[in-house]
């Protein structure tokens, strides 16, 4: 349960009334479009100081893992099929939603430590990373796309395609903006995605789920995880079902182990350290090609 | 209904000839009926229609005599503190339960019809088939709903699957028969174009969508396929066969958009219980629910309609 | 064979009851302004003209008449905005304008729909489900490439024309304006946008709506008028891009204009597409488009099928089942949501339309209505064909912009083709065949900006549209859309 800093001042009129208890917030995981706690029942807590618990945070099981890449892969076909209007139209919602609520998560931010300006901007720069992506889901294909032309009677043509499930470990130095920066691309190209949060910065992720929840994204195109990362890269990069996984922090011997592990099923590994994340050179369509699977057509051409 | 004449002769026709079927243009074509706008003295005078076509269908492992009588009660009795509205068409039940329905509906110009040919997979020798055919039109059904051997079908024997019709159409004897594809196993529309012609040219007074037993059943696309097959079979040799669309089709909604497809394929010919049906259950009381409102100008609620 | 004994008897004894769509909903001023730096203003010389409704010849509202002086006004506020607010904006920021005007349009769709069917005379249907939709899409799909310039054109910089000079037909009047204005406004230009003469309410709407996203003044302008308006629209020297729909005479007439100025431009004209069905074609679903391509919009459409070209073995066929989906076609009141054929547009286009059914009478052709009755009032004309044409014949070589369908037989491929491109025109053209290789074979002979294969009539935001030849130049939507509206360096 999240604690709010409660004000010290107080009017004439309230010192005398009985100060108001806030209701604390639970921290749930969000997998296919629901919040559960996880299956097995553990939990961090997150704290400031030595003693000041913030909140109680979800440390996400494999099985927790599992069941949300059950959810996307579920997810996964009808996602790839939708338009990509409708899909930038529900990520553009997404930023009207978060839009929606700046304040609710720069306060979430300055709650775990980040300084008040900086929280701003970094919502700030989430929403508007959002609309920016929510802006290529129907044109990266017109950009990335070919006709080839082969020297036989043929019409080929190679067109991208969502490479399916994407299980993303967010960056551990950011708790949005990052988190906001790789699911946005994964899911305007079509892919469906599980993410696990900053250990260190989780609550905005799970409040991030929230706004999902209310975008009309459907059920199981993105899930959100909190948990140790020490614990969860494991399934992570060795699930059999997962085809990419994106891993955003620096730390080598970490990426090096996902790549030892994704090799079992070739897994497309994508290493995105030593970002700057509020920078807007980070953005671009490649990210998007980045979770993107190439397609060859041929048809002859005659009667 | 006309039923099919004594000199009307069986020929298997060249089913290369019939024109293949673009998915996507049927689709088309199909949400532009549903943007059809249905209101007011129309709506009454559709609703009422689709209630006159409803064949009132039971056809459970668990049927019981209990049961049965009750549907036909039901049948008979819509809802009568409306008075005006039309009975439904026909109760539809299993051969064992044909004397039943008999008995209940004694005295009412409500048909029975069976289904029968080792309804619904069709998977027993002929010999079986026609002799539970037989024994349907003995126990007094006025109408036979058979399936056709898709198996036989996919396998490319049409040759089968339309001396089959020939000799379950025989069989019935003044029954009219309806020859259900069970579109949802054939497919492809191209597939379900096929099959419509082959039933219609082996003697079919009705061609049905589907037994309601598997999903997909009854769809706008497969209908409207087999209603432009209709069309051309009519435009080619004279005469005009049914269409029945069963399964999946409980909201009032649904059947007016069925109706405002079968009004802009075929026309007047076709807007009778004689020649289009639904094989249906829990849309009579969502037609009668649709009648109220339209009568009281009220949003209504299912407890006080029965449920048989 | 249909003998007439079979013949399917449509007027049946259930009938459509009236469906008409609400406008209690909707607000039409008594009179409008110009739009100009922001604000309505009024026209110099206190000049307006009236808008009808062409289903019931009834006023719908008086509409300012704009002369040089306005049109002055109106790039000048077009000018000063680009120079001192638009192209002082981050790129992203001017997308987010954008995203406002698909957003609020979508909000307001409704009344859109209905305003432009008064206005114009379309069905209610269409212009609910089509026009509104997609004219949102439109400035949707551009709000988002506002800041992804650098990736559509490799190796080259893309910078701003300036002021862009717009002049748009009645036949999609909201349509066209976002055709127009979202690329403009995507790539930092900012527009001076001429209306047609007979359709101004929804670009006028569509004013409003752009100041209530706070628009920054002056990026768009609205100057309503007749042609004089737009003449002085292109002859103006300090607009940078001409960009016009219309038809192909009066495109001529601006490039003569045009000559020597330097000024970009992209031109949108008239068309005579061929439909052409091959005997494998899924029949029913071509009848279907070939239905679409010539009566959807009343046969107002510069990329119409017009021209029915049907292979001989089918063609009998084909034109029985043509005959009697036309009789399930309804003409009538725009505003009943059942009505799949509106009013003719004016009394003027419905003259010229009734000058071709005489025309091609007179050539010998074979004409065919159907039998739908008309209302009283209103310009009214029934979906008709004329078979038995040749491409010697008028009207199978003149753009009639009306629901008249010339129909002509071919016996190959060869001879499809052939006849599909002897015109002097090349915008669209349908192909009809079950059979894939014979699609990509035509595509890639036919002389034409679109082809559509096994349907007709389909446009997305994300597709680029334009013609060959006499058809115009230039393409609107897609990445190629954008290329009109930028200087690349």
């Amino acid at each position: 349960m999240a604690r709010r800093k409660t004000s010290s001042k107080s009017n004439s009129l309230s010192s005398r009334s009985v100060s108001r208890v806030p209701v604390a917030k639970t921290y749930k995981l969000y997998i296919d479009g629901k919040f559960p706690r996880s299956e097995s029942g553990r939990y961090y807590s997150l704290r400031r100081g030595d003693t000041r618990v913030l909140a109680n945070v979800c440390r996400g099981s494999r099985k927790d893992f599992r069941d949300a890449v059950v959810a996307a892969r579920n997810a996964c076909g009808a996602w790839s099929r939708s338009s990509a209007y409708l899909r930038g139209q529900i990520l553009y919602r997404a930023a009207e939603m978060l839009e929606g609520r700046a304040g609710q998560f720069a306060a979430e931010l300055v709650l775990q430590g980040v300084a008040r300006r900086r929280a701003e901007t970094e919502v700030a720069a989430a929403i508007d990373r959002l609309v920016y992506y929510a802006g290529w889901a129907d044109k990266y294909q017109q950009v990335f796309s070919t006709v080839n032309p082969v020297s036989t009677s043929h019409f080929n043509f190679s067109v991208l395609e969502p490479t399916g499930v994407v299980a993303i470990i967010a960056p551990e130095t950011s708790g949005l903006l990052g988190l906001v920066s790789n699911v946005a691309p994964a899911v305007a190209g079509g892919n469906t995605c599980i993410v696990l949060a900053s250990k260190s910065l989780p609550l905005c992720a799970i409040s991030f789920a929230e706004v999902l929840h209310a975008s009309d994204f459907p059920a199981g195109v993105i899930n959100v995880l909190t948990g140790l990362k020490e614990e969860l890269i494991e399934p992570f990069a060795s699930h059999m079902d997962v085809n990419a996984v994106v891993y955003g922090d620096a730390d080598a011997q970490a990426a090096r182990k996902i790549q030892e592990l994704a090799a079992d099923n070739i897994k497309r590994v994508i290493l995105r350290s030593g970002v700057d994340w509020n920078s807007a050179a980070t953005q671009s369509p490649y990210s998007i090609s980045d979770t993107q699977e190439t397609k060859t057509t041929w048809h002859p051409i005659g009667s | 209904m006309n039923a099919v004449a004594s000199s009307f002769t069986p020929r298997l026709p060249a089913l290369d000839r019939v024109p293949c079927v673009d998915e996507v243009g049927v689709e088309e074509r199909v949400a532009r009926f549903c943007s059809r706008s249905i209101k007011k003295e129309s709506k009454v005078q559709a609703l009422k229609l689709a209630l006159s076509m409803i064949d009132l269908t039971t056809l459970e492992g668990q049927d019981t005599r209990g049961k049965v009588t009750q549907l036909c009660q039901k049948a008979i009795h819509v809802h009568d503190s409306r008075p005006g509205l039309p009975h439904v068409a026909a109760v539809c039940v299993y051969p064992t339960m044909v004397a039943v329905a008999r008995q209940a509906l004694r005295g009412h110009d409500i048909k029975v019809a069976s289904v029968a040919t080792a309804f619904p997979s069709g998977m027993a020798p002929l010999g079986v088939k026609l002799e539970e055919t037989r024994i349907a039109v003995q126990e007094g059904a006025d109408e036979v709903d058979m399936v056709i051997s898709r198996g036989a079908f996919l396998e490319g024997d049409h040759q089968l699957v339309f001396d089959e019709i020939v000799a379950i159409k025989e069989a019935c004897g003044h029954a009219y028969l309806k020859v259900i594809l069970e579109t949802g196993e054939l497919g492809t529309l191209d597939r379900v174009r096929r099959a419509s012609t082959l039933a219609m040219h082996a003697g079919a007074d009705f061609i049905k969508t589907s037994t309601g037993k598997i999903q997909p059943a009854a769809t706008l696309p497969v209908t409207l396929v087999m209603l432009q097959a209709i069309r051309d079979y009519y435009h080619a040799t004279g005469r005009r066969v049914g269409m029945k669309p069963a399964g999946g089709i409980s909201k009032a909604k649904l059947a007016l958009q069925y109706l405002v497809m079968l009004r802009e394929t075929l026309g007047e010919g076709w807007l009778t219980a004689e020649r289009f049906r639904f094989g249906a259950s829990s849309l009579v009381n969502d037609i009668v629910m649709q009648l109220e409102k339209q009568g009281t100008g009220v949003y209504q609620s299912a407890d006080y309609f029965s449920r048989d | 064979m249909a003998s007439p004994e079979s013949k399917l008897q449509f007027d049946t004894d259930w009938k459509y009851s009236a469906a008409p769509e609400s406008t209690d909903h909707v607000r039409i001023d008594r009179q409008y302004e110009l739009f100009i730096g922001g604000q309505f203003v009024a026209p110099r010389a206190r000049q307006y003209f009236e808008t009808i409704n062409p289903a019931n010849e009834k006023v719908l509202a008086r509409v300012a008449r704009a002369d040089r002086t306005d049109v002055d006004r109106a790039v000048a506020a077009a000018r000063r905005a680009y120079e001192r607010s638009w192209s002082k904006l981050k790129p992203a920021a001017r997308g987010k304008y954008l995203y406002r005007i698909a957003r609020m349009l979508q909000e307001r769709a409704r009344e859109f729909a209905a305003i432009e069917s008064l206005d114009g005379g379309k069905p209610i249907r269409e212009s609910r489900d089509i026009d509104v939709p997609l004219a949102a899409a439109h400035f949707f799909y551009y709000a988002g490439w506002a800041d992804k310039l650098e990736y559509a054109f490799p190796g080259r910089r893309a910078s701003p024309l300036g002021v862009a000079g717009q002049i748009i037909p009645w036949n999609f009047p909201l349509l066209m304006a976002a055709w127009k204005i979202a690329p403009a406004l995507a790539c930092g230009n900012t527009a001076v946008l001429k209306p047609a003469e007979t359709t101004p309410l929804t670009a006028l709407k569509l004013a409003e709506l752009m100041r209530d996203v706070d628009l920054p003044a002056g990026v768009v302008n609205i100057v309503t008028g007749a042609g004089d308006t737009g003449a002085a629209l292109v002859e103006h020297a300090d607009v940078d891009k001409i960009a016009f729909t219309g038809s192909t005479e009066v495109g001529r007439q601006i490039l003569r204009r045009l000559a020597g100025t330097g000024k970009h431009y992209t031109l949108e004209l008239g068309g005579k597409a061929a439909n052409i069905v091959f005997a494998d074609a899924a029949i029913d679903q071509a009848v279907e488009g070939i239905v679409n391509g010539i009566f959807f919009n009343q046969g107002h459409v510069c990329c119409a099928g017009s021209r029915l070209l049907v292979q001989e073995s089918v063609a009998d066929e084909v034109i029985a089942k043509l005959k009697e989906r036309m009789e399930t076609l309804i003409v009538g009141d725009p505003l009943d949501k059942n009505t799949d054929i509106g009013a003719i547009n004016s009394a003027a286009q419905l003259e010229k339309i009734e000058q071709y059914l005489r025309i091609g009478q007179a050539e010998g052709g074979e004409m065919y209505q159907s039998s739908c009755s008309l209302p009283a009032t209103g310009y009214w004309c029934r979906p008709t064909l004329f078979s038995g044409m040749a491409q010697s014949n008028r009207v199978v070589q003149e753009e009639i912009f009306g629901p008249v369908l010339a129909i002509q037989t071919f016996r190959s491929f060869e001879e499809a083709l052939d006849k599909a491109n002897n015109t002097p025109y090349g915008l669209s053209g349908g192909v009809w065949t079950d059979k894939g290789a014979k699609i990509f074979k035509m595509t890639r002979a036919l002389r034409a900006g679109v082809i559509w294969a096994n349907t007709f009539n389909k446009f997305d935001p994300s597709a680029p549209f334009g013609g060959y030849k006499e058809s115009g130049m230039g393409r609107e939507g897609g990445l190629h859309g954008l290329g009109a509206y930028v200087e690349l360096r």
